[in-house]
């Protein structure tokens, strides 16, 4: 079947023309234009611009730090509690019990469900007058018209259990995909051997979700830092930008102000740091070494 | 939980994967039933209450507090259906959804089969663009996608959508597709092209039959990406009568802050599709999953 011959080209050339026109040409002018002064609004002023625009994103934009550290907050958090929610929800549904091809259809369709939908879904259940929190008070279960996406301090909590609703079954997806092709010899080894569940569970099952879980927390981790649905639709990046990502602030300054020569330096930073912690995080997880 | 068992380790080498038992799910014996029901019943919870919120107020008259609305009304999708044209967006959607599958489905079919059974100069480059595209953020892409659509005349088009969305999803498709045909031996193919087959008539008798879980993994992957894609639609189309189901959505999330109802039957319209979709495809998505994308 090795043999030489155009077939192979001939099937990529129609993904090698959309990745090069849509991914490939577009990554190259956002590096262009982040070294312009190019304002839809200004137009005068756009030109040749060199560094400027990364000078003023490193030291005369408080909100560009904002924005990243906000970022690395909801990436950690996010990804850290799916992660953890996700792995004992795939074990779980990975048992044997009755009515567990409804149960798993059940607990994953959440991530079916868009962006926008769970946010509308979730300001349904959360809004203080007719959310649940009201219905709970109506019950003597804490306090009526409690708000908890416009108190600055709760709006962080309800950003994250919104997220983990439909992120979770996704985690828990891949994981289980990875958990049903462990060999069952191997439990039943270790069983003969004598070792506890739980030791079945360190010793056989988590050596083996290894690669897995290092490459769906990186993928996860990347989504997270990319999303922008959910953030933009449940809070705007407010209060007072206090959930403003970086992604949600390259959308502002690229849809609202046109600004697009610093919004291409603001997207060119988080391309970077993504490559960088990408590149820093599988060599520190060892991935693909034990080939 | 360093100490070793009295077997040989077990973490490396990686045994080989079961090719023909992976439609039966390899499980542990049985643990202690509250060990399962108990955070399983927690955890529908958690998912359920939700969806059962909004079907209740998408059917029950405005101003009601019912939990369990009797009888049910049907004024709220009225509203979002006729006045404030979800409709309209509804059939977007669905065009822009199908759109994404066939073209999704067709090139990762063709790609994967490309990576998975020829050897070419260029194939490992190839594969490491498209595992970096992976990095790429979406509001990344929006400047110069705007750029280049507005030059093609693709604004507002759902054409245009449907390109932008084809080849933002194409990559993890096609890997996942070329892990799957790999998967597939390759002996039957070649007896067919000993007796005579072109290798064309040999991947329409032999192997496309066999790659039917992992068309609709890939193709239903592409459908929920595609009916839930927000940020290009959200730029990309300006006029109401291309918005799709996530950017009508949104907008009646900041026009009718105190319309719930009508919030709710417009995400109930936007959500049945795409639940029901995935609720039938699940057990393939983890299938498609588990030969292909988790592990290269």
């Amino acid at each position: 079947m090795r043999t030489r011959t155009w077939a192979p080209y001939a099937l990529i050339a129609p993904t090698l023309v959309l990745m090069a026109v849509f991914l490939v040409y577009p990554i190259g002018s956002v590096v262009y234009y982040s070294l312009q002064r190019y304002n839809v609004t200004q137009p005068w002023k756009n030109g040749w611009a060199g560094l400027d625009n990364f000078k003023q994103m490193l030291f005369d934009d408080p909100l560009f730090w904002q924005s990243l550290a906000f970022s690395a907050k909801w990436v950690f958090v996010e990804v850290g509690l799916q992660l953890l929610l996700g792995l004992v929800l795939a074990l779980i549904v990975n048992e044997t019990f009755i009515g567990r091809g409804m149960a798993r259809a059940l607990v994953f369709s959440p991530w079916a469900v868009s962006g926008v939908l769970t946010t509308g879904i979730w300001i349904l259940l959360l809004n203080p007058s007719t959310g649940i929190f009201q219905q709970l008070s109506q019950w003597g279960i804490g306090s009526p018209g409690t708000s908890v996406l416009g108190n600055p301090d709760t709006v962080f909590d309800a950003l994250v259990v919104t997220e983990l609703w439909r992120g979770v079954p996704f985690f828990a997806i891949l994981l289980l995909a990875d958990l049903q092709s462990i060999p069952k010899d191997l439990y039943e080894a270790a069983s003969v051997d004598g070792a506890s569940r739980w030791r079945r569970f360190t010793s056989v099952t988590l050596p083996h979700l290894k690669d897995a879980i290092i490459l769906s927390t990186l993928l996860r981790a990347v989504w997270e830092f990319n999303n922008v649905d959910l953030i933009y639709t449940l809070t705007g990046g407010g209060p007072a930008n206090q959930t403003t990502t970086l992604p949600l602030y390259v959308a502002r300054q690229a849809v609202d102000s046109h600004n697009f020569g610093y919004g291409s330096a603001l997207t060119v930073a988080g391309f970077l740091i993504l490559l960088f912690f990408s590149i820093a995080y599988l060599r520190l997880s060892k991935f693909g070494s034990r080939a | 939980m360093t100490e070793t068992l009295t077997r040989p380790p077990v973490d490396t080498p990686p045994p080989p994967r079961p090719t023909k038992r992976r439609r039966r799910a390899v499980a542990e014996e049985p643990g202690k039933p509250w060990m399962i029901h108990v955070p399983l019943v927690l955890y529908l919870l958690f998912t359920l209450i939700p969806f059962y919120w909004m079907l209740v107020f998408a059917v029950r008259p405005s101003g009601s507090t019912q939990l369990v609305p009797w009888p049910i009304s049907l004024e709220h999708f009225d509203t979002v259906w006729n006045d404030i044209g979800f409709g309209i967006f509804f059939y977007n959607s669905v065009v822009m959804g199908l759109g994404v599958l066939v073209f999704v489905t067709i090139l990762s079919v063709m790609g994967g089969y490309a990576l998975a059974r020829f050897k070419f100069r260029g194939q490992r480059v190839f594969l490491l663009a498209m595992l970096c595209s992976q990095f790429i953020p979406g509001a990344m892409m929006l400047i110069p996608l705007f750029v280049i659509f507005k030059g093609l005349g693709l604004l507002n088009s759902l054409t245009g959508l449907i390109i932008a969305e084809v080849a933002f999803q194409l990559p993890l498709s096609l890997i996942l597709m070329s892990g799957f045909i790999r998967n597939i031996s390759v002996e039957l193919e070649e007896a067919a092209m000993v007796d005579g087959c072109s290798r064309l008539r040999a991947f329409f008798a032999v192997v496309l039959p066999q790659l039917k879980p992992a068309l609709v993994a890939v193709g239903s992957f592409a459908f929920i990406g595609a009916w839930n894609q927000f940020l290009f639609a959200l730029m990309f189309a300006t006029k109401q009568d291309k918005f799709t189901l996530p950017v009508g959505l949104s907008y009646t999330l900041g026009e009718f802050n105190t319309d719930f109802g009508a919030l709710a039957a417009g995400g109930v319209v936007a959500a049945v599709p795409v639940v029901l979709v995935f609720a039938v495809v699940q057990r393939f998505l983890v299938q498609g999953l588990s030969a292909g994308a988790v592990k290269g």
